[in-house]
């Protein structure tokens, strides 16, 4: 795969001149000040929102204001309580906060085990030469179709057999592998985006496939690695079914989702709790993101070229 | 610069955030696990374990327990483990899940179950002992079942001719809503035969008063009111077995017996002097909900609505419901005054693993002392069909429960499973619901029973 194709797919690696850049920019920015584009704009990001805000607003509304009326109904009428926050996270009520910890204890390994791997392998297949390299990498790539619901039954009785079932390993290397495909072909773009200039200076300085891995294009990975991270992170975090089905509800593996899924009560009458779970829920994967998106944003790549 | 700082600042403050979240839930899930781990170990011999000497002693063993039952009744269900737990040594493992009746089937085909699985349909219980996973219950628990359960209720646990689980709770269907200031100023009675709630409620529609209400609106699953109405028609007015033969497909569903049920029912809910009290006209059945379905009593503009015990949850905060109060329920009796069917929900406690320490679980379950400890814990756990159970240990339960385990533990109790639930799903929970609403927009009972006849799978 040539360096054009891989700008086409991933545009936001590209490395244009600043001043093409600049010029770009300022067309973009006179044809986005249209008046028309803004009210788009604010019309698409206030719908977007809405949502959201009815959710928060609703889990501080008490369970009767709830059952009354709609959450836009607190402005004629606020009223407002802790109530719901407070019982989903008490122990008789949702218990919500003691999940945290397996949710934190699945989730880590699960983003960090297939970035290793897969940073390894999208080495492998974008800068070592070996027999059927294109079609291995086909073949990874096409594992992506598979749909996670058609593995459930076979892979749990693998995970039976070898008496994993029930424990933090069956999830843990469940997300790594539905992980890992999207994760190679990702960072093999970004690889290959890489001058082979560069990694050959780096070769005629002496520097082996290891040093070259880790000097040369660890650095310049960051937002790469950082974007799949942040993927898979949410990804994981926000699973339900994976966990449910691979590790089972037991309160000694059980993650967030599968204690939010049960705090309606068993017949769900107690449904005003799940606006506040859902923010309490919400809370780590806002704060993962705020933290890592500047790596979005932020050109690495172009300041590891020339500075 | 200042933009730079400031964003430094923001990601301290988030990592300063995760750090106490993490600590603070951590400090929680430890305390809970030493406090599980005491529990189980200090199993020496105590007072008040008499009536757990029968089961043995099982130190150092456990027994997993999987179920759809959750938050807060899992607690309820904790408790009444704890003095068996305490008693015998053994360490219950409770898996609280609200996707039970999917996960159960997966982990079944996978090879992954769990001890005991708590199953609250008879026809899930077939599918599973069809698996050849399920072990049958041993000689002493089928004694206790005996002993303590009318035999319906043991039916309902076997299959293939073997019995497999003993029950655990029970649901009641079987009831009628009504206003007991209303009954107490207008000088009713609660009647006895279905003559009686006949003659009520011309008597009552001869003051003007639309006497019922109902509502079978719940989207996709709209109808199934009305298929619980059915049910309880069929039941007392063909008896028992001609409604087993009804929901196993033995009669056809167009046949003389079953049309004839669904007519009794329409002499109700598609009688313009009955219905729909408060809400409209016969058809305004199938545009109000369930949950509005009964809400007119408490204004005056209707007297009775046919609902389940679960019922009682719909009513808005400050009803009192008590035999004395703005609403109570009274059973829906049968032709007869002595007849006693009684149409509802179960659990049964199916196990997977043969082993002393689960068959003694299951043996416990079944005993008049868990009933007690289930009754005592008042809640969700209340309703037990265990005849031998102390309705003394009953005090800290709803009264519409106190009801419900009155009617349950009646020796002459007969216990049917909702039927519908039991038919394939291709009529039980598709054209068994539609034809019931087309019924009650208009179509004939004659088109409404053959278009069902016409979608049971062949």
């Amino acid at each position: 795969m040539s360096a054009t194709t891989g700008d086409a797919v991933l545009p936001v690696t590209s490395t244009p001149s600043i001043a093409a850049l600049d010029a770009a920019g300022g067309k973009l920015k006179k044809r986005l000040t249209s008046p028309w584009a803004s009210l788009a704009a604010v019309l698409l990001a206030f719908l977007w929102t809405a949502p959201t805000f009815g959710l928060l607003v609703t889990s501080f509304r008490p369970k009767a204001a709830i059952d009354d009326s709609g959450w836009w109904n607190f402005v004629a009428h606020p009223s407002f309580t802790l109530d719901n926050y407070r019982q989903a996270l008490s122990s008789n009520g949702g218990g919500l906060g003691t999940f945290f910890v397996n949710s934190a204890v699945i989730t880590i390994p699960a983003v960090l085990i297939p970035i290793a791997l897969a940073s390894l392998a999208a080495y492998a297949f974008a800068w070592i030469e070996f027999k059927g390299r294109n079609l291995l990498f086909v073949c990874v790539f096409a594992l992506q179709i598979v749909p996670i619901q058609v593995t459930l039954i076979p892979l749990l009785s693998l995970y039976v057999k070898a008496g994993l079932a029930g424990t933090f390993w069956t999830i843990w290397l469940s997300h790594a592998m539905f992980g890992l495909p999207l994760a190679i072909f990702l960072l093999h773009n970004f690889m290959k985006e890489i001058p082979r200039e560069l990694v050959e200076a780096a070769r005629m300085d002496g520097a082996g496939h290891v040093q070259i891995f880790f000097k040369v294009l660890m650095p310049l990975l960051t937002p790469a690695l950082a974007a799949f991270g942040i993927f898979q992170f949410l990804w994981v975090w926000n699973d339900l079914l994976v966990a449910l089905t691979f590790a089972g509800g037991t309160p000694d593996v059980a993650p967030l989702t599968v204690a939010l899924a049960n705090l309606s009560g068993t017949q769900g009458t107690a449904w005003q709790l799940l606006s506040a779970g859902a923010f309490i829920s919400m809370v780590i994967p806002v704060l993962v993101f705020l933290s890592l998106q500047r790596f979005f944003v932020r050109g690495l790549l172009a300041g590891g070229l020339k500075g | 610069m200042t933009s730079r700082i400031h964003r430094r600042g923001l990601t301290g403050l988030a990592g300063l955030a995760v750090l106490a979240l993490a600590v603070s839930a951590c400090g929680g899930s430890s305390g809970g696990s030493t406090k599980g781990a005491a529990g189980g170990t200090s199993a020496s011999p105590q007072a008040g374990c008499e009536d757990y000497a029968v089961y043995g002693n099982l130190k150092g063993k456990t027994v997993t327990v999987y179920t759809g039952i959750v938050t807060p009744e899992d607690q309820l269900l904790k408790d009444t483990w704890a003095p068996f737990e305490k008693c015998t040594g053994v360490t219950i493992k409770g898996e609280f899940d609200k996707s039970f009746e999917a996960q159960i089937l997966v982990r079944a085909k996978a090879g992954n179950l769990p001890d005991i699985g708590i199953i609250p349909q008879p026809g899930l219980l077939k599918t599973l002992v069809a698996t050849g996973k399920a072990v049958p219950a041993d000689a002493a628990t089928s004694t206790e079942v005996d002993a303590n359960f009318a035999p319906s209720w043991k039916d309902l646990g076997s299959a293939d001719g073997k019995f497999y689980a003993p029950p655990q709770n029970a649901s009641m269907k079987s009831l009628v809503w009504y206003s007991p200031k209303e009954f107490a100023a207008k000088g009713y009675k609660v009647p006895t035969t279905l003559d009686e709630l006949k003659t009520l409620s011309d008597t009552i529609a001869a003051t003007g008063k639309k006497p019922w209400c109902a509502g079978i609106g719940s989207g996709e699953a709209t109808g199934w009111p009305v298929t619980d109405w059915m049910e309880d028609w069929m039941l007392r007015l063909w008896g028992p077995d001609e409604y087993d033969k009804w929901v196993n497909h033995s009669i056809a569903f167009n046949s003389s017996e079953p049309t004839a049920a669904l007519d009794a029912v329409g002499q109700y809910l598609k009688n313009s002097k009955y219905v729909n009290g408060g809400l409209g006209d016969v058809k305004s059945i199938a545009s109000t909900t369930f949950q509005d379905g009964g809400l007119p009593i408490l204004k005056g503009n209707c007297s009775f609505h046919r609902q389940a015990s679960f019922y009682a949850a719909n009513w808005p905060k400050g009803t009192t419901v008590s035999p004395t109060g703005d609403i109570f329920a009274f059973y829906l009796p049968g032709k007869l005054a002595t007849d006693k069917p009684v149409l509802g929900g179960g659990e049964f406690m199916l196990g997977f693993r043969d082993a002393p320490e689960v068959h003694a679980f299951q043996q416990f379950v079944a005993s008049a002392t868990w009933a007690n400890l289930a009754e005592q814990g008042g809640g969700g756990r209340c309703v037990t069909p265990n005849k031998n159970a102390d309705p003394a240990k009953a005090a800290n339960c709803s009264d519409i429960d106190k009801l419900a385990i009155s009617v349950l533990q009646d020796p002459k109790a007969v216990f049917r499973f909702d039927g519908s639930d039991a038919m394939p799903a291709a009529v039980g929970s598709n054209s068994f619901w539609k034809q019931a609403t087309n019924w009650i927009t208009g179509q004939s009972t004659k088109d409404t029973v053959n278009k069902i006849e016409a979608s049971w799978p062949k």
